[in-house]
């Protein structure tokens, strides 16, 4: 009687690519409510189109490159670029801005490389750094959160406001953006990069109504229904817990440092932690197994590098949130962050190669 | 036998003068279409296979750098051109004085000369290109496009050769930023030759088209990614074109292959 002889690895995680895709879609829903409670319906309606061109783009690419269309379609990747994509955008930015933005992402980033694991850079976010670089007046027109806002921003109103920059009373977005007061409100970070530059300590800024009762209006509950899905992906073992793990705990010694440092010039750590697209970076898109680092320890270093680079780009770099530029930098030193972690193989001394 | 030889032999060398005759027309026609040839080969080498843009890659710098707008490009263009040609003649026509010791040097000295002039030139007839392109007009001195071509072809080579090659080498060139230039300035602006008055006189801003109206300015295109992405589709484009080719001359080849293994058969 013959056994049965193969390679490794021998338990195998039964795991297809569309059902990870779905579970990572589905761990995202927590963190789009809280979205949709705080701001609208204007992600929802970006996400949509995202989707849409998504489809498009990548039914067409896969045609042009014979490529299996049932197959590679409805894997889910692109669904879920968009679906990233669509979520870190302003909620009432100018519909043609996810249009331009998914079509790069999965025509240039994706397809052109080589289409779903030859993509050396995370779709979302350099499609999202295209857009914020292309387009920095659109992609800046942060709305405050709904309890802030004047106007009553209900579905139709959020749609023609996207499809046409009015709402159907015809207040325009900057209006949306202006309080009774007749100060243009923006994201809390963005708040306390402008504040910190205009020589105001933190406790002054976040007087500002957007910083709400705790850190960030809206954004807390925004983080931590991410921070809800990534815990569920780590527990569906569908994400290594490395990465978020690493990313937190560096961003977090950053700015404990910082806030030792000079308590009146920079933000708490718990700040970092909640605003901005802290947890969706460091749960759904650090840990792009595509783009990412593979070895245990890799994953660590990437983690740390991340947290440190996105520290620095938001306190002295140009831009509020720097989680997008951070994970394209991380992007393009992972193969060499690979190169120097490779574990040990099986049965080999240390150090022997 | 005497006798019987040396007429034989005279019409062997009356024989062999008609030849000599008929080689040296032969040659002289041979040597003229070498020469079509070589003007041929130059110019497609030029122009399309060694495209200094696209497949040699040199001079990528202001390349990248200064294709925001057409009239730019133009600019650099016709700069680059005017240099190439000039250094590849002096090149050419002192190659046998200069020793291939210091050949480096010499080269670079000419090139540095002309580019000079060009740059003096450009300061005087047209300001506000030479305002518009900067660092980048005395920064032909370090194209390598420009030093390549010394080294490669114009140093081994007669003067004329010489001068069609930096012609072809200078147009490739040029033709690649004008197109890349067009690209950028309708995503970026949604125009076309726009303010090529500062290059061509006042007359030239009926040349200004407006392709389309953008709300807002697409900044990628404008910025220097934008050319690095619109570089990568030219360059792509070119090989999908050259490997069209490829494979409808794989299918002439084995046409010939089926004949060869016939006869050998038979």
């Amino acid at each position: 009687m013959a056994f049965w002889i193969a390679s490794s690895p021998h338990n195998h995680n039964q795991t297809k690519t569309p059902n990870l895709m779905r579970l990572v879609i589905y761990a995202t829903l927590p963190g789009i409510l809280a979205q949709w409670y705080f701001f609208g319906w204007g992600n929802l309606i970006h996400i949509a189109l995202a989707m849409a061109t998504a489809l498009v783009c990548e039914f067409t690419v896969l045609s042009l490159r014979k490529k299996p269309i049932s197959h590679e379609l409805f894997d889910g990747s692109a669904l879920l670029t968009a679906l990233l994509l669509g979520i870190c955008l302003p909620a009432l930015a100018p519909w043609w801005i996810s249009v331009i933005g998914t079509m790069f992402a999965i025509v240039i980033v994706k397809q052109l490389y080589g289409g779903l694991g030859h993509n050396p850079f995370n779709p979302a976010m350099a499609g999202y750094v295209m857009l914020l670089v292309s387009f920095p007046l659109q992609m800046t027109l942060w709305q405050p959160p709904l309890s802030l806002v004047a106007v009553d921003l209900n579905f139709t109103n959020t749609l023609t406001t996207i499809l046409t920059g009015f709402t159907l009373e015809g207040y325009s977005v900057e209006q949306i953006r202006t309080t009774i007061d007749g100060i243009t409100m923006a994201t809390p970070l963005d708040t306390l990069k402008t504040n910190t530059g205009l020589g105001l300590t933190v406790l002054e800024s976040i007087e500002s109504p957007v910083f709400g009762d705790n850190f960030a209006l809206g954004w807390e509950w925004i983080n931590a229904g991410f921070l809800l899905g990534g815990i569920f992906l780590i527990f569906k073992k569908a994400i290594a817990w490395q990465t978020p793990v690493s990313f937190l705990i560096s961003l977090f010694i950053c700015s404990f440092i910082g806030y030792s440092i000079s308590p009146d010039s920079s933000a708490s750590t718990m700040f970092h932690w909640f605003s901005g697209a802290t947890m969706l970076g460091a749960f759904f898109i650090l840990t792009d197994p595509v783009t990412g680092a593979t070895s245990t320890k890799g994953r660590i270093v990437v983690g740390l590098l991340a947290g440190l680079l996105v520290y620095l780009i938001r306190t002295a770099g140009g831009y509020p949130d720097g989680i997008a530029f951070a994970i394209l930098l991380c992007n393009m030193s992972a193969p060499l962050i690979d190169q120097y972690t490779r574990p040990r193989t099986y049965g080999h001394i240390k150090g022997d190669k | 036998m005497d006798n019987d030889i040396a007429p034989q032999n005279s019409k062997e060398a009356d024989v062999t003068d008609n030849i000599d005759e008929q080689e040296a027309a032969a040659e002289k026609l041979q040597a003229a279409a070498d020469l079509k040839a070589e003007y041929k080969e130059l110019a497609i080498q030029g122009l399309w296979k060694n495209n200094p843009g696209l497949v040699q890659l040199l001079g990528l710098c202001p390349l990248l750098a200064v294709t925001s707008t057409v009239t730019n490009a133009i600019g650099l263009g016709v700069a680059t051109m005017l240099v190439l040609i000039c250094s590849n003649v002096t090149v050419s026509a002192i190659r046998h004085w200069v020793p291939k010791e210091i050949r480096i040097p010499i080269f670079v000295l000419i090139i540095a000369a002309f580019v000079t002039c060009v740059q003096l030139l450009m300061n005087a007839y047209t300001f506000g290109i030479y305002q518009s392109l900067g660092i980048f007009l005395p920064l032909i001195v370090t194209n390598c496009a420009i030093i390549g071509r010394a080294e490669a072809y114009a140093s081994k080579n007669p003067v004329k050769q010489s001068a069609f090659d930096g012609l072809m080498m200078g147009l490739g060139f040029a033709i690649i930023l004008i197109i890349l230039g067009i690209v950028r300035e309708i995503l970026g602006q949604g125009t076309l030759f726009d303010g090529a008055e500062l290059l061509l006189g006042d007359w030239a801003t009926v040349l200004r088209i407006e392709v389309m109206q953008l709300d807002s300015q697409f900044l990628l295109a404008i910025l220097p990614p934008g050319a690095f992405i619109a570089m990568g589709f030219l360059i792509a484009l070119k090989n999908a074109i050259d490997n069209h080719l490829k494979a409808k001359k794989v299918v002439d080849k084995d046409l010939v292959i089926e004949r060869v293994r016939v006869n050998f058969d038979s």
